[in-house]
């Protein structure tokens, strides 16, 4: 039951317009791993996610999803801003039935109310969705995400645009769910350093996959390298500021790859 | 007061009364959606290509829904497409294109033929007098599925409105829901058509959500407070134009921009 294989993708290509974004793509995630997918922009992270969710088409190869309960948390952007909603009402949309009956059971609505105890949201229950800060949307999201999320947890840069405490927060959120709930957790990042922290297995991807494997032993490659010696660390000002560091990090340079 | 009593030993009256009021309630509860979606111009399209075929339709000399029906619906579904996906013309562009066409060569055909005749103008402005018994019971037809699909298939239909992408990565086949929501719409607009006008039955559409979200928060009370909305305003908008014997598509459209007027003042006070 431990090395349950969850997704598998064998040789995926996806075509973003005329561009091939995703090339010839394999790699596998088991029950408890903690994948963090990097590398620089536009090199088809996001794209691959999408096409795990079944929201873009691979042009070739092949996406084995063999869990339902899948929660995601895209980029902040995505969502309007204007939407009546409360916040229960977006938080226990998470929990959408599988039966196709019309209302919510007593356990779906036991479980979106645990969710938003457990993301301190008690306080925010009947407020406006369009009324919160963007820390708060997101940890909203993410209690979304999770109420989803029964066997595995996607985020597509979860924390871009939110300031470093809450960016803090929203990560150890998801490692602790991770070690102590043995969550499945795939997630797009740019922070390398987290990545490299919280991880079991990276991905790194620029357009083809450059390296997969444990997190371990993705420092041991000249692509870690790279990766964190263009970023500086806006805590020590320093672009060296050693692995264990957990501020938030600037990239400043532009990748080498 | 007895004139307003009086109103209702007119048959056409209580026709209009009856399918007007559940138009107007179906077309209120998609509206939530279709205004949250971005898609309100879906409806003024739909509209525009309803009046299209029906102006054809009464040329060649058959039943107006009989043409009506299958090209809006067709529409509807192009249309949907048009505007979610990327295609050479931006989605708004592309459906102002349509029905503009639409509404042109409807123009043209009835002019060139039989000219524009009051049946024509009352398929642009509305009128209480053209509905028929058909038409009421269309209309109890369709506001049976609306309700019945809206209220099955609530909490989905708000997943899939507010987040297309999470509802569809958590296994919601969200095309399937937006092919539901077009195709009701269409056949909406199409009855609601004769009474609105082609002209003002998007109205119904927008109107009663916009109106609501200045003061409710929450998506539940939104949607009901629309569908009450706007079955209120199409009975004032009614009565009115009864009393004034003015055009009943106008008289409701201007009763829904009071009521917006109102809720919007109360909503900025509340601040």
């Amino acid at each position: 039951m431990e090395n349950k294989e969850l997704i598998s993708c064998r040789n995926v290509c996806v075509n973003y317009g005329s561009l091939v974004a995703v090339d010839n793509i394999s790699f596998s995630l088991n029950k408890g791993d903690y994948l963090c997918i990097v590398g620089a922009n536009g090199s088809g992270k996001s794209t691959l996610v999408k096409a795990i969710l079944g929201l873009c088409k691979p042009a070739d190869g092949e996406i084995v999803k063999s869990c339902k309960g899948i929660g995601y948390l895209g980029q902040q952007n995505v969502i309007q801003r204007d939407f009546p909603a409360t916040v229960r009402e977006v938080v226990i949309s998470g929990c959408l039935p599988q039966n196709i009956l019309p209302l919510y059971s007593k356990a779906e609505k036991k479980r979106a109310k645990e969710e938003i105890y457990k993301l301190g949201l008690e306080k925010l229950t009947k407020k406006s969705f369009k009324e919160l800060s963007g820390g708060q949307m997101q940890r909203v999201l993410l209690a979304r995400a999770f109420c989803a999320a029964t066997e595995l947890l996607i985020l597509d840069e979860p924390v871009n645009g939110l300031d470093p405490i809450v960016t803090d927060e929203l990560y150890s959120i998801v490692r602790n769910r991770n070690r102590e709930e043995k969550l499945t957790v795939m997630m797009v990042s740019h922070d390398i350093h987290r990545a490299v922290q919280n991880a079991t297995h990276i991905l790194h991807m620029n357009n083809q996959a450059m390296f997969f494997g444990t997190a371990e032993d993705y420092k041991k490659t000249p692509l870690y390298n790279e990766m964190t010696t263009v970023e500086t660390c806006s805590t020590h000002a320093c672009t060296h500021c050693g692995s264990d560091c957990t501020a938030s990090h600037i990239r400043v340079g532009v990748y080498h790859s | 007061m007895i004139k307003i009593l009086s109103l209702f030993s007119y048959d056409f009256i209580l026709r209009a009364l009856i399918a007007g009021s559940l138009v107007a309630l179906c077309s209120a509860l998609l509206g939530v959606i279709l205004v949250l979606k971005r898609y309100s111009m879906i409806g003024d399209g739909l509209s525009h290509v309803g009046f299209g075929a029906i102006a054809i339709a009464m040329t060649l000399n058959v039943t107006p829904l009989v043409v009506s029906l299958p090209v809006s619906l067709a529409a509807a579904f192009f249309l949907l497409r048009i505007s979610s996906k990327d295609s050479g013309i931006k989605g708004d562009a592309a459906i102002a294109l349509i029905s503009t066409s639409a509404l042109a060569i409807g123009i043209l055909v009835t002019s060139v033929t039989c000219g524009l005749n009051t049946d024509v103008t009352a398929y642009l402005f509305g009128s209480v007098l053209a509905l028929s018994n058909l038409d009421v019971w269309l209309s109890i037809i369709l506001s049976v599925v609306v309700l019945t699909l809206f209220i099955w298939f609530y909490h989905r239909i708000f997943a899939v409105t507010f987040d297309e992408p999470f509802a569809t990565a958590s296994g919601i086949s969200s095309s399937r829901y937006n092919r539901m929501i077009a195709l009701l719409t269409a056949l909406t607009i199409v009855i609601g058509m004769r009474l609105m006008g082609a002209m003002m039955i998007s109205s119904l559409i927008i109107f009663p959500v916009l109106t609501s979200m200045r003061v409710f928060k929450s998506f539940r009370s939104v949607t009901i407070s629309s569908a009450v909305l706007s079955v209120i305003c199409f009975f004032i908008g009614l009565v009115t134009s009864f009393i004034w014997s003015a055009p009943a598509g106008a008289s409701i459209v201007v009763a829904n921009l009071v009521m917006f007027l109102i809720f919007a003042t109360v909503g900025k006070i509340r601040k």
